[in-house]
């Protein structure tokens, strides 16, 4: 696919992550992950709660290390990627800052960062024109909807061009059709970036609708079970969630995700099983 | 403050007066016109007499609004609302020093707190257990090791304001959410940017209801301390004297006490002020 180049942003080897709290016996979260993920690429990682998707997140972004293996990001080890600032990240919850308002939660790592003030100014108005925000930057992030705040997240990972950006179920606690949109919207600025994408999700038509590939990921221990190619044409609109081809793929991964072993009590892939919070460390 | 809670508070005061007046004109002691020479004929006697609504325990509103008016004690050229005021300014001179002390102690140990849990573990039942000593009991062993004077009161001061602005900073400093802490990881934020761009922030709404504690604290810490500490000048020897020769003149330290409670809701209103300001552009909550 146009997709992909064979210059990999980010490689896995043999990625482990065990976790072990108190007394408690200890929870395989991750074995044996090997990804290389290409220049520009979407990728989605999909699988059962507790399938350690968001987990290997972390580990890409070196929010946490793991057990075994190495993430390597653009040829460095991820800490030193992420020292060197090249993740932005999107959490399912916007974490904006209230007492700022929505140009300065935009600023933030740019101040962080030590950008001047006028390249500040220029980057946050270039990053809420991107996400359509513009009349808004004055606003408080309380005064905005849940989707709005969202695209604020997404203006503010995406300020200082990291060259991968992480996305943990960003959309998970919106309503369908806002959800619908902001995939829509997600594509429109992958495109337009050209930034490389890893993105965390319980929904199966979102993973097909955005990615290049969805990793289909299988649950304790947390494996990889199929790697998905996703051929549908760019851009993709609501046409495309009506073609023959996106309910092919919508079922291969459901079937990849049937195949893997699941968690009994949570049938697989379904986004409206979906809670807030609480899943933490293993997700 | 929005008018609606001023209007409450208006309206409660006048309540307050009327149930005083009435309390007086059911079981108080005759009534006697204002300023008026012993044995003057009364032109109101209550059918029946509460001991506690007597003059001597109770007196007049308008008999204690008239004594602001006239001089604090015989042959002195102030009148007591003036003598009041300056005793007022001067204590809460004090109190507000001890004020300003007690806070920086406080941010002092809780971000020391919240960035050393051995520090915590070791020095926060030392803080409680400060406060667990009654004051009375603390102040003359304050002013024996420092001496009668403002040092001595400035230092009760701070120790009744250190306690609530320490305890409240550790909660506030760590009430950020742990996602916006791996945001500044992924920023690479130096330690001081995250406290400075978020902890510090995140705990405003704390602070400013710790030193809306302390300032009340820090003038009942300034009127006590001056008392034990000798000094002459501010409302807490003025409450002792008034105290003293309470029979001749009830109205003079219920004119005292009322002082004092002015000043505290003054200063808290400064604090409540300054907490406007500091938080414009959060999310609204309710007043305290």
């Amino acid at each position: 696919m146009s997709d992909r180049t064979p210059i990999p942003v980010v490689r896995l080897q043999g990625i482990g992550m065990v976790f072990s709290v108190g007394d408690q016996p200890t929870t395989v979260a991750l074995e044996g992950i090997d990804l290389e993920i290409g220049r520009g690429e979407f990728i989605s990682l999909i699988g059962p709660s507790g399938c350690g998707k968001s987990t290997l997140l972390r580990i890409i972004g070196d929010l946490i290390a793991p057990s075994s293996g190495t993430a390597t990001v653009n040829g460095k080890p991820a800490a030193q990627a992420r020292r060197d600032r090249e993740y932005g990240i999107v959490f399912q919850a916007p974490v904006l800052f209230d007492w700022r308002s929505v140009e300065e939660n935009v600023r933030l790592p740019l101040e962080v960062m030590g950008y001047s003030s006028t390249r500040q100014a220029e980057r946050s108005r270039a990053m809420l024109d991107l996400v359509e925000l513009s009349d808004f930057g004055g606003h408080h992030p309380w005064q905005l909807s849940g989707g709005m705040q969202q695209r604020v997240a997404i203006a503010r990972a995406l300020a200082f061009e990291p060259s991968i950006l992480l996305m943990d179920e960003p959309f998970g606690a919106l309503d369908e059709m806002t959800r619908e949109r902001m995939n829509q919207e997600v594509q429109r600025i992958w495109a337009q970036t050209g930034t490389t994408i890893v993105f965390v999700t319980h929904s199966i038509p979102e993973a097909v609708f955005l990615s290049s590939r969805v990793v289909v990921m299988s649950a304790r221990p947390g494996r990889i079970t199929r790697v998905i190619d996703v051929d549908l044409p760019r851009p993709r609109t609501d046409e495309t969630r009506e073609s023959e081809r996106y309910f092919e793929l919508v079922t291969d991964v459901r079937e990849a995700l049937r195949g893997g072993e699941h968690d009994p009590d949570r049938p697989a892939g379904f986004a409206s099983a979906r809670r807030t919070a609480g899943e933490g460390a293993v997700g | 403050m929005r008018a609606r809670s001023i209007g409450t508070f208006v309206a409660f005061l006048v309540l307050i007066l009327i149930a005083w007046i009435a309390v007086k004109f059911i079981g108080g002691d005759p009534w006697r016109p204002l300023g008026a020479p012993p044995g003057t004929a009364a032109f109101w006697t209550p059918p029946v007499r509460w001991p506690f609504a007597n003059d001597q325990n109770l007196p007049h509103i308008w008999t204690i609004v008239y004594a602001f008016g006239q001089p604090f004690q015989r042959s002195a050229d102030v009148t007591l609302a003036q003598y009041l005021f300056g005793a007022s300014l001067y204590t809460w001179r004090e109190a507000a020093i001890g004020f300003f002390v007690g806070t920086g102690l406080g941010l002092f140990l809780a971000t020391a707190f919240v960035h050393s849990r051995l520090l915590e573990r070791a020095f926060v039942p030392y803080v409680v257990a400060s406060q667990t000593v009654p004051i009375i009991a603390l102040a003359p062993m304050i002013v024996f090791a420092l001496g009668q004077g403002v040092l001595s009161v400035v230092v009760i001061a701070t120790y009744l304001t250190f306690f609530p602005v320490t305890i409240a900073m550790i909660r506030g400093l760590r009430s950020v959410d742990p996602r916006a802490i791996e945001l500044m990881r992924s920023y690479a934020a130096s330690s001081a940017q995250v406290f400075w761009k978020l902890r510090w922030p995140a705990s405003q709404p704390y602070l400013f209801t710790a030193l809306k504690i302390g300032a009340t604290a820090s003038i009942v810490g300034a009127i006590i301390g001056e008392d034990t500490g000798g000094i002459q000048a501010g409302l807490g020897r003025v409450i002792t004297t008034f105290n003293s020769f309470y029979i001749t003149g009830p109205e003079k330290l219920w004119a005292a006490i009322f002082a004092a409670a002015v000043l505290g809701m003054a200063f808290f209103l400064c604090i409540r002020f300054a907490e406007r300001f500091a938080l414009r552009g959060r999310p609204p909550v309710a007043d305290a």
